[in-house]
């Protein structure tokens, strides 16, 4: 059976309401056109974790009331400051948030690539994330000796959803050195990819595009949708400044946040 | 612009640069215009040292997604990074995620990133705000994100070293500040009024060094140009034009 699937409708039909959510950061690769297609489909109740931390794509399913529970070690817009949703949610106390520090996400991701339950990580003690993250646990160092370290338990997304440069009919998956992208599809349970263009061949059979790419076995489901992480950049190109300065200013309101998803899904 | 010949940004850079005099590796965070121009000022001046800038595809060495600066940190890999915080207190704890009472913040801020374990592992860390107030520089933060002092027992091969504000500069040892030296137009007295934690200073401090004519020439030729490649804006406010 090919991954490859006609539309957005299709590519997300394997996440359902109330499932965990991984994305990635604002420099790698967001499916920002299978999020309006979530958005529109009025999505529900998720667990999103950035990867390991978001913007633009966080803060819009975060203003819809989208998101039940929020894990991340950061959100904002990049160079155009806070995420307004995500900040208003937090002020109001409205939002459940796991904060986290960027390490403790990787760390988890890989937790979960292995199929343990947990994984050790230097740092963070005398942190008040350890207050916040009572299922970040402190042991002692089992090979040493008063040596307390930090555990973090595994992250098993449901779904990750990405957008990257190309996939071929096979369901091979391009991510060159965004390797973030590798990881979070060994962690999850479901990979949803958007791609800009379909590779004609395989892109296992020359080593070097085979070594940045995520084999068809973890990648449930493909969509070719060129600009699908618009505005947001991608590779060379860059992101809609305007458009997001527009977002950064007008969604600090409720209804300004309103207009601006209502246009955008137009 | 002051009436001095050189911006308080262009002043920022050069003493952070200065502070990287020796090393080997330097990392600096995403959306971090100062200490990515204090890096590169460094690395003009002394072309053996390596940066890493995240949010960069020139100076991005990595192949390893994202988790490859935190795996390389934890080696020892990286001699310095730069951190900042919305509250820094006089333990050099620092405070990324809110003000108030952390359920219901009185004002939520984007999250502590990789501060938490970059703080404990790179064996420089060097903290930097512009802002030197007392609302910034405050006597216990309301979060700490990442701990200025562990006990001994803590794993720690790093920690804070210094911090450069837009006033001062100063060092941090045994859970300590000390003031440095106070940069043109302040002195220590009013660098104590503007801050809100103790800290020691001599009897006498001395004025930060001003730019020197090699250190501006780099920093509005090669350093502005590569800047400018990431943040364009920053550059615009914060850079004499290159003379000509």
């Amino acid at each position: 059976m090919s991954q490859l699937v006609p539309d957005l409708t299709t590519l997300l039909a394997p996440l359902s309401d109330g499932m965990s959510l991984a994305i990635p950061p604002d420099y790698s690769g967001v499916a920002l056109a299978a999020t309006q297609a979530l958005l529109k489909r009025g999505v529900r109740d998720l667990h999103l974790i950035a990867v390991p931390q978001a913007g633009l794509q966080a803060d819009l399913l975060i203003g819809a009331g989208c998101v039940k529970l929020l894990e991340a070690a950061g959100i904002n817009l990049g160079e155009h400051g806070l995420a307004p949703r995500f900040t208003a949610a937090m002020q109001a106390g409205e939002l459940r948030m796991r904060d986290a520090t960027c390490p403790a996400i990787h760390a988890g991701l890989q937790a979960a690539e292995k199929g343990i339950p947990f994984i050790p990580l230097r740092g963070i003690l005398g942190s008040d994330l350890l207050r916040v993250r009572p299922d970040w646990r402190v042991i002692d160092n089992p090979y040493g000796e008063n040596d307390p370290i930090v555990l973090i338990p595994a992250i098993r997304p449901d779904v990750a959803l990405f957008h990257a440069r190309m996939a071929d009919r096979d369901g091979n998956v391009w991510v060159g050195i965004r390797r973030e992208l590798l990881l979070m599809a060994h962690a999850a349970q479901h990979t949803l990819v958007t791609v800009e263009e379909i590779y004609e061949g395989s892109l296992l059979d020359d080593p070097a595009l085979a070594a940045g790419t995520i084999p068809a076995l973890y990648v449930t489901r493909v969509c070719e949708v060129p600009g699908g992480m618009r505005p947001l950049g991608f590779e060379d190109e860059p992101s809609d400044a305007a458009l997001l300065a527009r977002y950064a200013n007008v969604a600090r309101s409720v209804e300004g946040f309103d207009g601006f998803l209502r246009e955008w899904l137009a | 612009m002051n009436s001095l010949s050189y911006t308080e940004e262009e002043l920022m850079a050069c003493v952070m640069a200065r502070l990287l005099r020796g090393l080997r590796h330097v990392a600096v965070g995403a959306l971090s215009p100062l200490p990515a121009s204090a890096a590169l000022l460094a690395q003009a001046l002394e072309p053996g040292l390596q940066v890493t800038i995240l949010g960069s595809r020139k100076h991005l060495r990595f192949t390893d997604g994202g988790r490859e600066l935190f795996d390389c940190a934890a080696q020892g890999r990286i001699d310095a990074f730069f951190l900042s915080g919305a509250q820094i207190d006089g333990q050099a704890n620092i405070n990324l995620v809110g003000v108030g009472d952390y359920a219901k913040p009185d004002r939520r801020f984007p999250g502590s990133f990789g501060s938490a374990y970059l703080y404990h592992l790179v064996p420089k860390v060097i903290l930097f705000r512009q802002e030197h107030t007392a609302r910034i520089f405050v006597p216990q933060v309301d979060f700490i994100s990442a701990a200025g002092v562990s006990p001994p027992n803590v794993y720690r091969p790093g920690g804070p070293q210094h911090l450069v504000t837009g006033r001062a500069e100063f060092a941090f040892s045994e859970g300590q500040f000390r003031l440095v030296s106070t940069h043109p137009g302040t002195d220590a007295e009013a660098v104590r009024a503007a801050t809100g934690f103790e800290f020691e200073s001599a009897a006498s401090v001395p004025g930060t060094p001003a730019p020197a004519p090699d250190e501006l020439e780099a920093l509005r030729g090669a350093v502005r140009a590569a800047v400018s490649e990431i943040y364009p804006a920053f550059v615009a406010r914060a850079f004499a034009a290159p003379t000509p």
